[in-house]
Protein backbone atom coordinates (compact mmCIF):
# COMPACT_ATOMS: atom_id res chain seq x y z
CA UNK A 1 0.00 0.00 0.00
CA UNK A 2 2.61 2.52 1.05
CA UNK A 3 4.83 1.64 -1.88
CA UNK A 4 1.91 2.25 -4.18
CA UNK A 5 1.66 5.81 -2.90
CA UNK A 6 5.38 6.33 -3.29
CA UNK A 7 5.41 5.00 -6.84
CA UNK A 8 2.45 7.11 -7.82
CA UNK A 9 3.96 10.31 -6.40
CA UNK A 10 7.26 9.58 -8.12
CA UNK A 11 5.41 8.91 -11.35
CA UNK A 12 3.49 12.19 -11.16
CA UNK A 13 6.64 14.16 -10.35
CA UNK A 14 8.56 12.48 -13.16
CA UNK A 15 5.87 13.23 -15.68
CA UNK A 16 5.38 16.79 -14.56
CA UNK A 17 9.09 17.64 -14.49
CA UNK A 18 10.05 15.62 -17.54
CA UNK A 19 12.58 13.31 -15.83
CA UNK A 20 12.90 9.53 -15.51
CA UNK A 21 11.33 7.99 -12.36
CA UNK A 22 14.66 6.26 -11.62
CA UNK A 23 16.27 9.64 -11.14
CA UNK A 24 13.90 10.49 -8.29
CA UNK A 25 14.36 9.55 -4.63
CA UNK A 26 12.70 10.69 -1.39
CA UNK A 27 15.53 13.18 -1.00
CA UNK A 28 14.93 14.80 -4.36
CA UNK A 29 14.39 18.51 -3.79
CA UNK A 30 11.89 20.12 -6.15
CA UNK A 31 13.71 23.43 -6.55
CA UNK A 32 17.35 22.42 -6.06
CA UNK A 33 17.31 19.12 -7.92
CA UNK A 34 14.48 19.47 -10.42
CA UNK A 35 14.71 23.24 -11.01
CA UNK A 36 10.98 23.55 -10.57
CA UNK A 37 9.57 27.07 -10.42
CA UNK A 38 6.46 28.29 -8.63
CA UNK A 39 4.21 27.46 -11.58
CA UNK A 40 5.60 23.90 -11.73
CA UNK A 41 4.87 23.58 -8.00
CA UNK A 42 1.32 24.87 -8.43
CA UNK A 43 0.73 22.35 -11.20
CA UNK A 44 2.31 19.55 -9.22
CA UNK A 45 0.06 20.26 -6.26
CA UNK A 46 -2.95 19.99 -8.59
CA UNK A 47 -1.53 16.73 -10.00
CA UNK A 48 -1.30 15.35 -6.46
CA UNK A 49 -4.78 16.59 -5.57
CA UNK A 50 -6.27 14.96 -8.65
CA UNK A 51 -4.17 11.82 -8.37
CA UNK A 52 -5.08 11.13 -4.75
CA UNK A 53 -8.48 12.82 -4.62
CA UNK A 54 -7.67 15.24 -1.84
CA UNK A 55 -7.24 18.97 -1.38
CA UNK A 56 -3.96 20.50 -0.30
CA UNK A 57 -4.18 23.98 1.22
CA UNK A 58 -1.76 26.62 -0.08
CA UNK A 59 -0.22 26.74 3.37
CA UNK A 60 0.49 23.00 3.41
CA UNK A 61 1.67 23.07 -0.19
CA UNK A 62 4.37 25.59 0.65
CA UNK A 63 5.89 23.22 3.18
CA UNK A 64 6.41 20.50 0.61
CA UNK A 65 9.96 20.87 -0.66
CA UNK A 66 11.06 17.31 -1.36
CA UNK A 67 9.52 14.23 -2.92
CA UNK A 68 9.72 12.51 0.48
CA UNK A 69 7.71 15.28 2.08
CA UNK A 70 5.06 14.97 -0.61
CA UNK A 71 4.79 11.20 -0.03
CA UNK A 72 4.63 11.75 3.71
CA UNK A 73 1.90 14.36 3.31
CA UNK A 74 -0.25 12.08 1.16
CA UNK A 75 0.15 9.15 3.58
CA UNK A 76 -0.79 11.27 6.57
CA UNK A 77 -3.86 12.79 4.97
CA UNK A 78 -5.03 9.36 3.79
CA UNK A 79 -4.68 8.00 7.33
CA UNK A 80 -6.66 10.93 8.68
CA UNK A 81 -9.50 10.34 6.25
CA UNK A 82 -9.82 6.69 7.23
CA UNK B 1 -3.56 22.17 -45.39
CA UNK B 2 -5.85 24.64 -43.64
CA UNK B 3 -4.20 26.64 -40.84
CA UNK B 4 -6.33 25.16 -38.03
CA UNK B 5 -6.80 21.65 -39.46
CA UNK B 6 -7.29 19.08 -36.69
CA UNK B 7 -7.55 21.69 -33.95
CA UNK B 8 -10.45 22.05 -31.55
CA UNK B 9 -11.86 25.44 -30.62
CA UNK B 10 -14.29 26.33 -27.83
CA UNK B 11 -16.26 29.52 -28.46
CA UNK B 12 -18.61 31.02 -25.86
CA UNK B 13 -21.59 33.12 -26.86
CA UNK B 14 -21.60 31.10 -30.07
CA UNK B 15 -25.29 31.35 -30.93
CA UNK B 16 -25.28 34.69 -32.74
CA UNK B 17 -23.38 37.86 -33.58
CA UNK B 18 -19.61 37.93 -33.24
CA UNK B 19 -19.51 34.48 -31.59
CA UNK B 20 -21.24 32.87 -34.55
CA UNK B 21 -18.89 34.61 -36.99
CA UNK B 22 -15.89 33.37 -35.00
CA UNK B 23 -17.24 29.80 -35.12
CA UNK B 24 -17.69 30.00 -38.88
CA UNK B 25 -14.29 31.53 -39.52
CA UNK B 26 -12.42 29.01 -37.34
CA UNK B 27 -14.40 26.22 -39.04
CA UNK B 28 -13.40 27.57 -42.45
CA UNK B 29 -9.80 27.42 -41.26
CA UNK B 30 -10.34 23.73 -40.46
CA UNK B 31 -11.03 23.64 -36.70
CA UNK B 32 -13.70 21.51 -35.04
CA UNK B 33 -15.96 23.74 -32.98
CA UNK B 34 -17.54 23.43 -29.55
CA UNK B 35 -20.06 26.24 -29.18
CA UNK B 36 -21.23 27.31 -25.73
CA UNK B 37 -24.30 29.47 -25.20
CA UNK B 38 -27.38 29.87 -23.02
CA UNK B 39 -29.60 30.08 -26.12
CA UNK B 40 -29.78 26.42 -27.12
CA UNK B 41 -32.07 26.66 -30.15
CA UNK B 42 -30.20 29.54 -31.83
CA UNK B 43 -26.95 27.74 -31.05
CA UNK B 44 -28.13 24.85 -33.19
CA UNK B 45 -28.44 27.24 -36.15
CA UNK B 46 -24.78 28.09 -35.72
CA UNK B 47 -24.10 24.36 -35.48
CA UNK B 48 -25.77 23.64 -38.80
CA UNK B 49 -23.79 26.42 -40.49
CA UNK B 50 -20.52 25.16 -38.98
CA UNK B 51 -21.14 21.58 -40.11
CA UNK B 52 -21.66 22.84 -43.66
CA UNK B 53 -17.98 23.80 -43.60
CA UNK B 54 -17.11 20.12 -43.23
CA UNK B 55 -15.99 20.11 -39.60
CA UNK B 56 -17.57 18.76 -36.41
CA UNK B 57 -19.73 20.86 -34.11
CA UNK B 58 -20.62 20.20 -30.50
CA UNK B 59 -23.29 22.45 -29.00
CA UNK B 60 -23.21 22.95 -25.25
CA UNK B 61 -25.76 24.80 -23.18
CA UNK B 62 -23.98 26.55 -20.33
CA UNK B 63 -23.95 29.90 -18.57
CA UNK B 64 -20.41 31.27 -18.60
CA UNK B 65 -20.98 33.03 -15.28
CA UNK B 66 -21.42 29.63 -13.60
CA UNK B 67 -18.09 28.07 -12.76
CA UNK B 68 -19.39 24.50 -12.56
CA UNK B 69 -21.37 24.72 -15.78
CA UNK B 70 -18.30 25.91 -17.67
CA UNK B 71 -16.16 23.19 -16.16
CA UNK B 72 -18.68 20.52 -17.14
CA UNK B 73 -19.08 21.92 -20.65
CA UNK B 74 -15.34 21.93 -21.25
CA UNK B 75 -15.03 18.42 -19.81
CA UNK B 76 -17.49 17.28 -22.48
CA UNK B 77 -15.37 18.95 -25.15
CA UNK B 78 -12.30 17.10 -23.87
CA UNK B 79 -14.22 13.80 -24.02
CA UNK B 80 -15.48 14.42 -27.55
CA UNK B 81 -12.32 15.78 -29.14
CA UNK B 82 -8.70 14.81 -28.61
CA UNK B 83 -7.46 18.18 -27.47
CA UNK B 84 -8.59 21.70 -26.68
CA UNK B 85 -6.36 24.01 -28.68
CA UNK B 86 -8.28 27.27 -28.83
CA UNK B 87 -10.56 28.98 -26.29
CA UNK B 88 -12.47 32.09 -27.34
CA UNK B 89 -14.21 33.84 -24.45
CA UNK B 90 -16.74 35.88 -26.36
CA UNK B 91 -20.03 35.74 -24.42
CA UNK B 92 -20.99 39.15 -23.15
CA UNK B 93 -23.96 41.37 -22.36
CA UNK B 94 -24.77 45.04 -21.86
CA UNK B 95 -27.10 46.57 -19.26
CA UNK B 96 -26.59 50.26 -19.98
CA UNK B 97 -27.60 52.99 -17.59
CA UNK B 98 -26.23 56.22 -16.23
CA UNK B 99 -24.06 55.54 -13.23
CA UNK B 100 -26.42 57.46 -10.97
CA UNK B 101 -29.31 55.28 -12.16
CA UNK B 102 -27.47 51.97 -12.38
CA UNK B 103 -28.80 49.27 -10.10
CA UNK B 104 -26.68 46.83 -8.17
CA UNK B 105 -28.25 44.05 -10.20
CA UNK B 106 -27.18 45.67 -13.49
CA UNK B 107 -23.64 45.99 -12.21
CA UNK B 108 -23.43 42.45 -10.82
CA UNK B 109 -24.91 40.72 -13.85
CA UNK B 110 -22.59 42.40 -16.36
CA UNK B 111 -19.52 41.74 -14.24
CA UNK B 112 -20.57 38.13 -13.66
CA UNK B 113 -20.95 37.32 -17.36
CA UNK B 114 -18.35 39.58 -18.97
CA UNK B 115 -15.53 39.30 -16.44
CA UNK B 116 -16.08 36.28 -14.23
CA UNK B 117 -17.22 34.44 -17.33
CA UNK B 118 -13.78 34.93 -18.87
CA UNK B 119 -12.10 33.76 -15.65
CA UNK B 120 -14.32 30.67 -15.67
CA UNK B 121 -13.47 29.99 -19.31
CA UNK B 122 -9.74 30.32 -18.76
CA UNK B 123 -9.89 28.14 -15.62
CA UNK B 124 -11.83 25.48 -17.47
CA UNK B 125 -9.19 25.03 -20.18
CA UNK B 126 -5.95 26.06 -18.46
CA UNK B 127 -5.12 22.62 -17.07
CA UNK B 128 -5.63 20.89 -20.38
CA UNK B 129 -3.59 23.48 -22.26
CA UNK B 130 -0.70 23.58 -19.80
CA UNK B 131 -0.54 19.79 -19.86
CA UNK B 132 -0.54 19.82 -23.65
CA UNK B 133 2.07 22.55 -23.53
CA UNK B 134 0.18 24.44 -26.19
CA UNK B 135 -2.92 26.56 -26.43
CA UNK B 136 -4.46 29.79 -27.67
CA UNK B 137 -6.82 31.83 -25.53
CA UNK B 138 -8.55 34.85 -27.05
CA UNK B 139 -10.79 37.07 -24.94
CA UNK B 140 -13.23 39.49 -26.49
CA UNK B 141 -12.90 42.82 -24.69
CA UNK B 142 -14.07 46.17 -26.09
CA UNK B 143 -12.55 49.55 -26.86
CA UNK B 144 -14.76 51.02 -24.12
CA UNK B 145 -12.65 49.02 -21.67
CA UNK B 146 -9.85 51.40 -22.68
CA UNK B 147 -11.75 54.64 -23.16
CA UNK B 148 -14.83 54.42 -20.94
CA UNK B 149 -18.27 55.24 -22.33
CA UNK B 150 -21.27 57.17 -21.08
CA UNK B 151 -23.90 54.76 -19.77
CA UNK B 152 -21.54 51.81 -19.56
CA UNK B 153 -19.88 51.93 -16.15
CA UNK B 154 -20.54 48.24 -15.60
CA UNK B 155 -19.66 47.17 -19.14
CA UNK B 156 -16.49 49.26 -19.48
CA UNK B 157 -15.27 48.10 -16.05
CA UNK B 158 -15.88 44.49 -17.03
CA UNK B 159 -13.97 44.91 -20.30
CA UNK B 160 -11.08 46.75 -18.62
CA UNK B 161 -11.04 43.81 -16.22
CA UNK B 162 -10.81 41.39 -19.13
CA UNK B 163 -7.73 43.24 -20.39
CA UNK B 164 -6.00 43.00 -17.00
CA UNK B 165 -6.96 39.34 -16.68
CA UNK B 166 -5.64 38.69 -20.20
CA UNK B 167 -2.24 40.15 -19.37
CA UNK B 168 -1.86 38.23 -16.12
CA UNK B 169 -2.93 34.96 -17.71
CA UNK B 170 -0.50 35.63 -20.56
CA UNK B 171 2.35 36.03 -18.09
CA UNK B 172 1.42 32.95 -16.05
CA UNK B 173 0.89 30.62 -18.99
CA UNK B 174 3.65 31.85 -21.30
CA UNK B 175 6.13 29.18 -20.23
CA UNK B 176 3.63 26.50 -21.20
CA UNK B 177 3.36 27.77 -24.75
CA UNK B 178 -0.17 29.03 -24.13
CA UNK B 179 -0.79 32.53 -25.48
CA UNK B 180 -3.53 34.78 -24.13
CA UNK B 181 -4.65 37.82 -26.07
CA UNK B 182 -7.61 40.16 -26.17
CA UNK B 183 -9.47 41.55 -29.14
CA UNK B 184 -11.19 44.89 -28.56
CA UNK B 185 -13.97 45.55 -31.06
CA UNK B 186 -15.35 49.03 -31.60
CA UNK B 187 -18.83 49.33 -33.07
CA UNK B 188 -19.81 46.05 -34.74
CA UNK B 189 -23.17 45.39 -36.39
CA UNK B 190 -24.74 42.57 -34.33
CA UNK B 191 -27.96 41.94 -32.37
CA UNK B 192 -26.20 43.64 -29.44
CA UNK B 193 -25.97 46.95 -31.29
CA UNK B 194 -29.26 46.58 -33.22
CA UNK B 195 -31.35 48.12 -30.48
CA UNK B 196 -29.34 51.37 -30.31
CA UNK B 197 -31.11 54.58 -31.29
CA UNK B 198 -30.48 56.29 -34.62
CA UNK B 199 -28.97 59.17 -32.69
CA UNK B 200 -26.50 56.92 -30.89
CA UNK B 201 -25.53 55.26 -34.16
CA UNK B 202 -24.87 58.57 -35.90
CA UNK B 203 -22.79 59.81 -32.99
CA UNK B 204 -20.78 56.57 -33.12
CA UNK B 205 -20.34 56.72 -36.86
CA UNK B 206 -18.91 60.24 -36.77
CA UNK B 207 -16.17 59.03 -34.42
CA UNK B 208 -15.00 56.21 -36.69
CA UNK B 209 -12.17 57.27 -39.05
CA UNK B 210 -12.83 54.55 -41.65
CA UNK B 211 -16.40 55.83 -41.86
CA UNK B 212 -18.43 52.68 -41.40
CA UNK B 213 -19.43 50.18 -38.74
CA UNK B 214 -17.52 46.93 -38.41
CA UNK B 215 -18.84 43.48 -39.26
CA UNK B 216 -18.58 40.38 -37.08
CA UNK B 217 -16.28 38.88 -39.70
CA UNK B 218 -13.77 41.69 -39.10
CA UNK B 219 -13.45 40.55 -35.49
CA UNK B 220 -13.41 36.86 -36.43
CA UNK B 221 -10.48 37.39 -38.81
CA UNK B 222 -8.29 38.74 -36.02
CA UNK B 223 -9.33 35.94 -33.66
CA UNK B 224 -8.44 33.43 -36.38
CA UNK B 225 -4.98 34.95 -36.71
CA UNK B 226 -4.33 34.80 -32.96
CA UNK B 227 -5.47 31.16 -32.92
CA UNK B 228 -2.84 30.07 -35.40
CA UNK B 229 0.29 28.18 -34.46
CA UNK B 230 2.47 30.83 -36.06
CA UNK B 231 1.05 33.57 -33.81
CA UNK B 232 3.11 32.03 -30.99
CA UNK B 233 5.13 35.19 -30.29
CA UNK B 234 2.07 37.39 -29.75
CA UNK B 235 0.81 37.25 -26.17
CA UNK B 236 -0.72 39.64 -23.64
CA UNK B 237 -1.69 41.88 -26.55
CA UNK B 238 -4.91 43.83 -27.01
CA UNK B 239 -5.82 44.29 -30.66
CA UNK B 240 -8.41 46.90 -31.48
CA UNK B 241 -10.79 46.10 -34.33
CA UNK B 242 -12.56 49.43 -34.46
CA UNK B 243 -11.88 51.24 -37.72
CA UNK B 244 -9.56 53.58 -35.85
CA UNK B 245 -12.20 54.71 -33.36
CA UNK B 246 -10.12 54.52 -30.18
CA UNK B 247 -6.60 55.27 -31.37
N1 LIG C 1 -21.29 44.36 -31.06
C1 LIG C 1 -20.38 45.26 -30.71
O1 LIG C 1 -20.36 46.39 -31.20
C2 LIG C 1 -19.33 44.89 -29.70
C3 LIG C 1 -18.33 45.85 -29.43
C4 LIG C 1 -17.33 45.54 -28.53
C5 LIG C 1 -17.34 44.31 -27.89
N2 LIG C 1 -18.32 43.41 -28.17
C6 LIG C 1 -18.25 42.14 -27.45
O2 LIG C 1 -18.30 41.06 -28.34
C7 LIG C 1 -18.92 39.95 -27.71
C8 LIG C 1 -20.05 39.43 -28.58
O3 LIG C 1 -20.97 40.47 -28.77
P1 LIG C 1 -22.16 40.43 -29.83
O4 LIG C 1 -22.30 41.81 -30.35
O5 LIG C 1 -21.97 39.32 -30.73
O6 LIG C 1 -23.38 40.17 -28.80
P2 LIG C 1 -24.74 39.36 -29.01
O7 LIG C 1 -25.65 39.84 -27.94
O8 LIG C 1 -25.18 39.47 -30.42
O9 LIG C 1 -24.30 37.86 -28.72
C9 LIG C 1 -23.87 37.47 -27.45
C10 LIG C 1 -24.08 35.96 -27.31
O10 LIG C 1 -23.66 35.59 -25.99
C11 LIG C 1 -24.65 34.76 -25.43
N3 LIG C 1 -24.64 34.88 -23.97
C12 LIG C 1 -25.10 35.92 -23.23
N4 LIG C 1 -24.96 35.65 -21.94
C13 LIG C 1 -24.41 34.41 -21.84
C14 LIG C 1 -24.03 33.58 -20.73
N5 LIG C 1 -24.21 33.97 -19.48
N6 LIG C 1 -23.48 32.38 -21.01
C15 LIG C 1 -23.32 31.95 -22.28
N7 LIG C 1 -23.68 32.69 -23.35
C16 LIG C 1 -24.21 33.91 -23.13
C17 LIG C 1 -25.96 35.23 -26.02
O11 LIG C 1 -26.96 34.22 -25.93
C18 LIG C 1 -25.55 35.54 -27.45
O12 LIG C 1 -25.64 34.39 -28.26
C19 LIG C 1 -19.35 40.43 -26.34
O13 LIG C 1 -18.40 40.09 -25.38
C20 LIG C 1 -19.42 41.92 -26.52
O14 LIG C 1 -19.25 42.60 -25.30
C21 LIG C 1 -19.31 43.67 -29.06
Amino acid sequence: MSDEIRDKVVGLVAERMGVEPEQITEATHFVNDLQSDSLDMAELVIDLEEGFDLTISDEDAQKIETVGQAIEYIKQSQQQSQ
Amino acid sequence: MKPLEGKTAVVTGAAQGIGRAICLRLAEDGANIAGVDVAQDVLEETGAMVREKGVQFLGLQADVSRFDQMREAVAKVAQTFESIDIMVNNAGITRDNFLIRMSEEEWDRVLAINLKGVFNGIKAVARTMTKQRSGRIVNIASVVGMTGNVGQANYSASKAGVIGLTKTAAKELAKRNVTVNAVAPGFIVTPMTDHLSEEAREAALSSIPVGCFGQSEDVAAVVAFLARTDAAYVTGEVIRVDGGMAM
